[in-house]
């Protein structure tokens, strides 16, 4: 056999790939250290479900001494396509960035784009993509308790629970869009289609008895004592390293910082409906989860609020190009808070019909920044349940 | 926050002996960026992140740009002796602009609320003086983003605490997202449903003559 | 056998199957794949296992973490060439009979992704596939009719003769060159054995 010594999911790295023939995590090679301490790579295929993430992990019996994630194994050179491509071209791409929550991700390039290129977009658009990109934070934060509650030993139910609310939202992506999950629904100053007749009839409906899905979850999780046992206490991030270390989103709410794009930079018009924002008091997994639930029902409250006032009209304004979309050489980032976190894109355009830089804010990265600084001191059962609790998706992550 | 022209002078005011540039944006409604000397980056990034007025402690991305060497062609008219009388000839001179790989930073506010402002920082060259200092002492988002930036564009960071590759891996020897990148040619033919068209509407078409 | 008396037998509670066809429906039905998503496929392949579309009918239900357990590898999302090595290292991880779908374009054949650096350009450039399910993503639906396929496919397997399966034949390889990354690609770029690249058929 080949690579006898070589154990896939949490084993002995034998020659660490991607970190290099060389590369110990251990600083000292004194023998007491060595006896003492275990390396070992958790990944790149492993049960937690988040992709094809490594973490080098060295541990003092069962607890964490230091951890390096190590990245790249799902780097599909979404920027340097994006530079051969055209504007427009790379609208399917940036589903693939985040792959559960492909109508952010379009939004976000649209207004990148549209920052750069000064387009306007008509009402009933704005509104569509509040609907779709609020519709898209339900499933989003539902998924992700699910493969939490995975992650801590919940084999299967709770996720099957969050799957099939996420069906009846993907029913209605399939409706508009065409697709499931890779939508590329937006275009630059507008949506790509209407919505088709009875969408928004069927969406009420999907919005009136989604409350009742988050009470049986709510009741299910919130007193739970595994979860509390398990959750509390455990990955404590403070403000002051969240701020310093670009942490955004959830995870950053959790902490206690106030900061949500939606409020923040006023787009789209997310100004004409009254939400609140949900912060976290310890910073630890408990809070990350349970801010998720109660974001959860602010999106309900805006998604109410937004199906009510949806105006009629067109949904892509009829004087954009956008056959030989050439912008006019400048830089724009234009950011939106993705259910996620912060997702940005920085573009510089040369005059030409593709992008002379074309960048994606790695939200996942940047939250994985303080991946070390949650685990250490944790147990190795802790890491995954840290790494759950941050959220990534390694489409983000690679690019 | 203040408009960037303010913010330009009190920072020159703060810190004596920095050159900033303010870079314009073509793009209206978009901010314009300032540029920084390598030597005082890290002193203006702190000012920024301490003052009253910014507090800018938020770096939301870190971008590296190529701008590879810009060849530019001119014809000019030059004098030549040729057998003892002056005359006018037409020749290319080339001049050639030496390129630049570039740091761009994007700051923004937690506390206060507001942003962005621009930061940006260029390198000597893009082959010898790739270096520029880190700012990842004051902006812990920056660790992953620059450790990106060295391993796609080749810039040296520094001060970074830990300057490995970041998405590809340890023995790789390139820097993809450079210009001037060739990629490995392992792009074989694969055929498919449509080659079957183009070849039955090719016998509709008389065949090209051949040249002798 | 005559059928007369295979119904003849059957009332009196005797059965009449080839050990071959024995063998084979109980593979097929069971057949446990290696919880192993790369990118986006993966979670159609998750929602094909949920509860509406519900892989667990064809006995594909428990993604087992380790791939010494498995006996397929649904290669779910883009390979790229830092993690093709550890792709090819499972897949020899696993005991025969072992088979492999490539799920999703990527996994076929790069994808949208094919120009990228880092892309490989199909996970048949090193491993043997079995079946390949076109999408991007492919909806579990069509998870669900690939499996099928595989499961028509190990049905049509014979245990003797020259038709036999390659795990039932000696000399036969079972495991595959691992890639090593090299300064800036992988070396070799395909496994000769297992993949040869065509040759190009119309006149330019």
């Amino acid at each position: 056999m080949a690579d006898i010594g070589m154990e896939s999911a949490v084993g002995i790295s034998a020659a660490g790939d991607g970190a290099g023939p060389g590369y110990r995590l251990l600083a000292k090679e004194s023998p007491e250290e060595e006896g003492r301490f275990l390396e070992i790579s958790m990944g790149p295929q492993h049960p937690s479900t988040h992709g094809v993430f490594r973490m080098d992990v060295l541990l003092d019996g069962e607890t964490v001494v230091r951890l390096k994630p190590v990245f790249g194994y799902l780097h599909r050179n979404h920027e340097k396509i994006a530079e051969g491509t055209t504007y427009l071209g790379s609208m399917p791409y940036t589903d693939r960035l985040d792959y559960f929550n492909s109508m952010t991700n379009n939004w976000a390039y649209a207004l990148a784009v549209e920052k750069l290129a000064g387009i306007s977009v008509p009402e009933r658009a704005e509104y569509i993509r509040v609907i779709t990109a609020e519709m898209t934070r339900l499933q989003n934060h539902a998924t992700l308790m699910g493969f939490l509650l995975q992650d801590l030993g919940a084999m299967g139910t709770p996720l099957m629970y969050a799957f099939r609310e996420r069906e009846k939202i993907l029913d209605l992506f399939e409706a508009v869009s065409g697709s499931r999950m890779m939508c590329n629904y937006m275009r630059f100053g507008g949506c790509r289609v209407d919505l088709p007749s009875g969408w928004l009839e069927e969406t009420v409906r999907l919005v009136d008895e989604f409350p009742g899905f988050l009470d049986e979850f709510e009741a299910l999780l919130a007193e739970n004592e595994i979860l509390m046992a398990r959750l509390q206490g455990v990955g404590v991030l403070s403000a002051a390293l969240a701020v310093n270390a670009g942490v955004t989103g959830p995870m950053l709410r959790a902490s206690g910082v106030n900061y949500d794009i939606r409020k923040v930079d006023h787009y789209g018009i997310y100004d004409r409906f009254k939400f609140r924002v949900p912060l976290g008091a310890h910073g630890d997994c408990y809070d990350r989860l349970m801010l998720r639930l109660l974001e959860m029902r602010e999106s309900i409250k805006i998604l109410k609020q937004a199906l009510k006032q949806i105006p009629s009209g067109p949904v892509i304004d009829p004087k954009v190009k956008i056959r030989n979309f050439k912008p006019k050489p400048g830089e724009a980032y234009g950011r939106i808070e993705g259910p996620k976190w912060e997702l940005g894109f920085y573009l510089m355009s040369d005059g030409s019909a593709s992008p002379y830089r074309y960048r994606v804010r790695p939200p996942s990265l940047i939250n994985l920044t303080v991946l070390e600084d949650l685990c250490i001191g944790q147990k190795v059962a802790d890491v995954v349940v840290i790494l759950g609790s941050v959220d990534i998706v390694l489409g983000e992550v690679d690019r | 926050m203040e408009s960037i022209e303010q913010i330009k002078l009190r920072i020159e005011q703060a810190i004596p002996g920095v050159i900033l540039e303010i870079i314009a944006n073509g793009s209206p409604g978009n901010p314009a960026s300032i540029r920084v000397d390598p030597e005082h980056a890290l002193a203006v990034a702190r000012f920024l992140k301490d003052d009253g007025q910014l507090r800018l402690d938020y770096a939301s991305n870190v971008t590296g740009v190529d701008w590879p060497d810009k060849v530019a062609q001119q014809t000019v008219k030059v004098l030549k002796m040729v057998d003892g009388v002056e005359k006018e000839f037409d020749a290319k001179v080339e001049t050639r602009e030496p390129g630049f790989l570039e740091a761009v930073y994007h700051l923004y506010s937690m506390e206060l609320k507001h942003g962005p402002l621009v930061l940006r920082m260029r390198t000597g060259d893009r082959a010898g003086q790739t270096h520029l200092p880190s700012l990842t002492p004051l902006y812990r988002s920056a660790d992953f983003q620059e450790r990106e930036i060295y391993d796609l564009y080749g810039i040296i960071f520094d001060g970074h605490p830990d300057l490995r590759r970041l998405l590809m891996w340890e023995g790789f020897e390139d820097h993809p997202m450079r210009k001037d990148y060739a990629e490995p040619d392992d792009y074989e033919f694969e055929p498919t449903a449509h080659n079957q068209v183009l070849a039955k509407a090719r016998r509709h078409y008389p065949p090209k003559a051949s040249n002798g | 056998m005559d059928e007369r008396l295979r119904s003849e037998l059957s009332r009196q509670g005797v059965v009449a199957i080839k050990l071959e066809t024995l063998y084979n429906w109980g593979r097929k039905n069971s057949l446990w794949p290696l919880g192993f998503g790369l990118a986006c496929c993966a979670i159609e392949m998750i929602a094909a296992s949920m509860a509406r579309f519900d892989l667990s009918r064809f006995g594909a239900e428990v993604f087992r973490p380790s791939p010494r357990q498995a006996d397929l590898m649904i290669v779910a999302g883009t390979v790229t060439k830092k993690m093709a090595p550890q792709v090819v290292r499972l897949y020899n991880q696993m005991p025969e009979p072992k088979y492999v779908i490539a799920m999703g374009a990527c996994a076929i054949s790069g994808g949208p992704f094919k120009q990228g650096y880092n892309v490989l350009k199909g996970i048949d450039r090193y491993l043997p596939v079995d079946v390949h399910i076109p999408g991007c993503p492919p909806k579990p639906e069509a998870v669900i009719q690939g499996l099928m396929l595989l499961q028509d496919l190990i049905d049509g397997q014979k245990l003797t003769g020259p038709g036999r399966p390659r795990f039932l034949k000696k000399g036969e390889p079972s495991d595959f060159e691992v890639p090593i990354e090299g300064a800036h690609d992988l070396v070799p770029p395909y496994n000769a054995a297992v993949w040869r690249p065509c040759k190009i058929t119309i006149d330019e």
